[in-house]
């Protein structure tokens, strides 16, 4: 057999879970077909094998959460903390993500066909995120490291209270948050973002990294400071 | 003395109540500084507490137990709502989360290691799992903080439960602050952080915002856990009724109130002193709301902020909870505040100077946030921090857990329980109206509770 795949509208959640848990025995399929998702949440969450999950539909909350080395597509969209605190491995939606997608992200690649809500790559820590469209307000908020890429536009406050996340914006942000400043791409951030976009792969190849602008951290709230007066 | 006293007649000292000088000092060094002030411990000022309540006694109606002999259990169990693997403890009274970066590396260890040997348990804080403390407890708590520092499935399967804290008593609604100087090279790792930055964690999680969506991201660390461990919501002293009717909708199998006189290791004073309400009216609360819910029982409820004896710990039992969270009174028994500290011959060696340097003395020193703990235990100094050894460390900690223990256990059998958490709320009274009212227990020598019919 060289697949696996379990339908979800009959199939308990708790059993395809356990399942992907499990590491796969040496001669056994790493590829894992998820049918009629409608919307469940938590699809996925503490993968820590190579497996291989394709989803047809649309996953709920949390899917790929906590994700360690496996690779998950989405041919659908996901709501809320899509591969939220991912460790390594890749997923990929290739609808929109809702809000919070790779919140806390450690490593990994977290690629998102559409649009991005509220708060996309918050907190992050060390995972990349790209996304096609464009994210919601404050995203990147309290980012400290990693890269977000996002080639349409960006919502209010994008970047507010970074660390050392780098933001590529490829369209318009309708504002920076606190203590996020634009600064001129350099040769090496051309190439991070030309591999970025080679590493999600798709469509992503064709997009233009000359079109895009880094948002960094203006480093003023990394220490105490006794004259801010709280304008920030 | 005389003398003094003589000529101090002749002069006007009418002190204001409203401008006295503690307040002016507080003003004069707004002015000069432009800045609030930062301090570690919890609420400084006299609150209604448990010290405000006593045991009733074995009397004509009741039968004590012999106080050295017959068995007294303080077994306690906790998760037993969906968790597969419960916690199992000895002691009603464990360890609270105190991050790896606000106190050093050995204690942590010190901490697990006591409560090992005592059989309860230890918890992580906002700087994720340290191997040090994991491989010295046993049981150990794993927070899951806003800002998710170090957070991790590895560590989180190795974990005996999770703690999703809301926020915590010293700073309903505020995050962790860790100062520049205790953020070494290990902590920064820890965190992902710039070595040697003022770090200001978020006070909001990342990935959900209300009460309905922390119910599918507990779900969340379930199917992660495969349901074994079990979760305990932390939330700060503020509405805890309905803060705790909320928990137990999201699903937690345990809730732990911190209530308004729990420490931190650093956080502004406004913060500590005029945010959040007391241990003793939270803990009427949160019971309050699992009676209600007819959830007591189901879902087992943890007390802290402030509990300092063994006779705290029967109180807080007799009102209602299942077991109590120590912080603060652990770091005291470390040697928070204590004038010497003990080295490796088991000398005691001064420490006023070091106090004197940071501008307190011993008992008045709440400077955890400066990383200069002149007593080693919070700190990231590398010479401070060897003033705590996990041994001796571990060593009066335990002690102290066991005092806690056969107090609580004497309270119990003095009450004629076999069982401490067959204490309850009619073996108290209350001494002042103000405790009475909170506490919800009868002013002594009467049957009266304010707001009760």
């Amino acid at each position: 057999m060289d697949r696996v795949s379990f339908d979800l509208a009959t199939t308990p959640l708790r059993e395809i879970n356990a399942f992907l848990h499990r590491a796969p025995a040496e001669t056994e399929s790493r590829t894992v077909i998820l049918d009629r998702p409608g919307g469940v949440h938590n699809l996925a969450v503490g993968m820590a094998h190579d497996w291989r999950v394709t989803v047809h539909g649309h996953v709920g909350y949390y899917a790929a959460g906590m994700n360690q080395t496996a690779e998950m597509e989405i041919f659908g969209n996901a709501g809320t903390g899509l591969a939220e605190n991912m460790m390594s491995g890749r997923v990929v939606v290739h609808g929109f993500a809702s809000n919070a997608a790779g919140a806390s992200a450690h490593g990994g690649l977290l690629v998102i066909g559409g649009d991005a809500g509220l708060r996309c790559g918050i907190s992050l820590k060390g995972g990349d995120i790209v996304v096609g469209g464009s994210v919601g307000s404050f995203s990147g908020f309290m980012a400290q490291a990693g890269r977000l890429l996002v080639c349409g536009d960006a919502g209010d406050a994008l970047g507010d209270s970074l660390y050392e996340t780098v933001i590529y914006l490829g369209g318009h942000a309708r504002s920076l948050g606190a203590d996020a400043r634009e600064e001129p791409m350099t040769e090496p951030d051309y190439q991070e973002v030309e591999s970025l976009l080679a590493r999600a792969g798709g469509n992503f190849c064709t997009v233009d990294p000359g079109r895009f602008r880094k948002i960094v951290s203006a480093r003023s709230l990394y220490h105490w400071n006794a004259n801010a007066n709280q304008e920030y | 003395m005389e003398k003094t006293a003589d000529a101090s007649r002749n002069l006007s000292l009418e002190e204001s109540w409203g401008y006295d000088r503690k307040t002016m000092d507080y003003i004069r060094h707004a002015a000069a500084h432009g800045l609030y002030e930062i301090r570690g411990l919890g609420a400084k000022r006299k609150l209604p507490h448990f010290d405000d309540l006593v045991f009733l006694g074995a009397s004509m109606s009741r039968y004590p137990l012999e106080g050295y002999r017959e068995r007294c259990s303080t077994r306690t169990v906790l998760g037993t709502r969906f968790a597969r693997k419960p916690v199992e403890l000895e002691i009603p009274v464990t360890i609270a989360g105190m991050s790896f970066g606000a106190l050093s590396a050995n204690v942590k260890e010190a901490l697990g290691k006591a409560a090992t040997a005592m059989g309860t348990s230890t918890t992580t804080g906002d700087g994720g799992m340290t191997r040090e403390e994991r491989n010295a407890s046993k049981i150990l708590v794993y927070q899951c903080l806003p800002s998710r520092y170090g957070f991790n499935p590895e560590d989180l399967r190795r974990a005996d439960a999770i703690e999703m804290v809301i926020g915590q008593g010293a700073k309903p609604g505020g995050g962790g602050m860790l100062l520049g100087q205790k953020v070494n090279p290990r902590v920064a790792r820890m965190r992902t952080l710039p070595e040697g930055i003022d770090q200001r964690s978020a006070s909001r999680h990342p990935d959900w915002t209300g009460p309905d969506d922390l119910a599918i991201k507990i779900r969340e660390l379930r199917e992660i856990t495969d349901w074994e461990k079990p979760v305990y919501i932390k939330v700060g002293a503020t509405r805890t009724y309905h803060d705790v009717k909320l928990a137990v909708h999201s699903g937690a199998d345990v809730v732990v109130v911190d209530g308004m006189q729990g420490g931190t290791a650093a956080t502004q004073g406004c913060f500590i002193e005029h945010v959040g309400i007391p241990t003793l009216a939270a803990l009427r609360e949160a019971v309050e709301a699992l009676e209600d819910m007819g959830m007591k029982g189901t879902v087992q409820l943890v007390i802290s902020g402030g509990i300092r004896t063994g006779a705290d710990v029967a109180k807080a039992l007799a009102m209602g909870a299942d077991a109590v969270s120590i912080g603060q009174g652990m770091l005291v028994a470390l040697g928070c505040n204590s004038g010497t500290w003990t080295d490796s011959g088991g000398r005691h060696q001064d420490a006023e100077a070091d106090y004197r340097t940071l501008g307190t003395l011993p008992g008045y020193c709440h400077h955890c946030h400066t990383g200069r703990c002149p007593v080693g235990v919070t700190t990231q100094d590398p010479e401070l921090e060897q003033r705590v050894t996990p041994e001796t460390g571990a060593k009066r900690a335990r002690n102290y857990l066991r005092t806690l223990t056969m107090e609580l256990a004497t309270i119990a059998r003095a009450c004629g329980k076999q069982d401490v958490h067959h204490l309850e709320r009619e073996d108290l009274a209350a001494l002042t109206v103000e405790a009475a009212a909170m506490a919800g227990i009868p002013l002594a020598g009467t049957r009266w509770i304010p707001g009760k019919a």
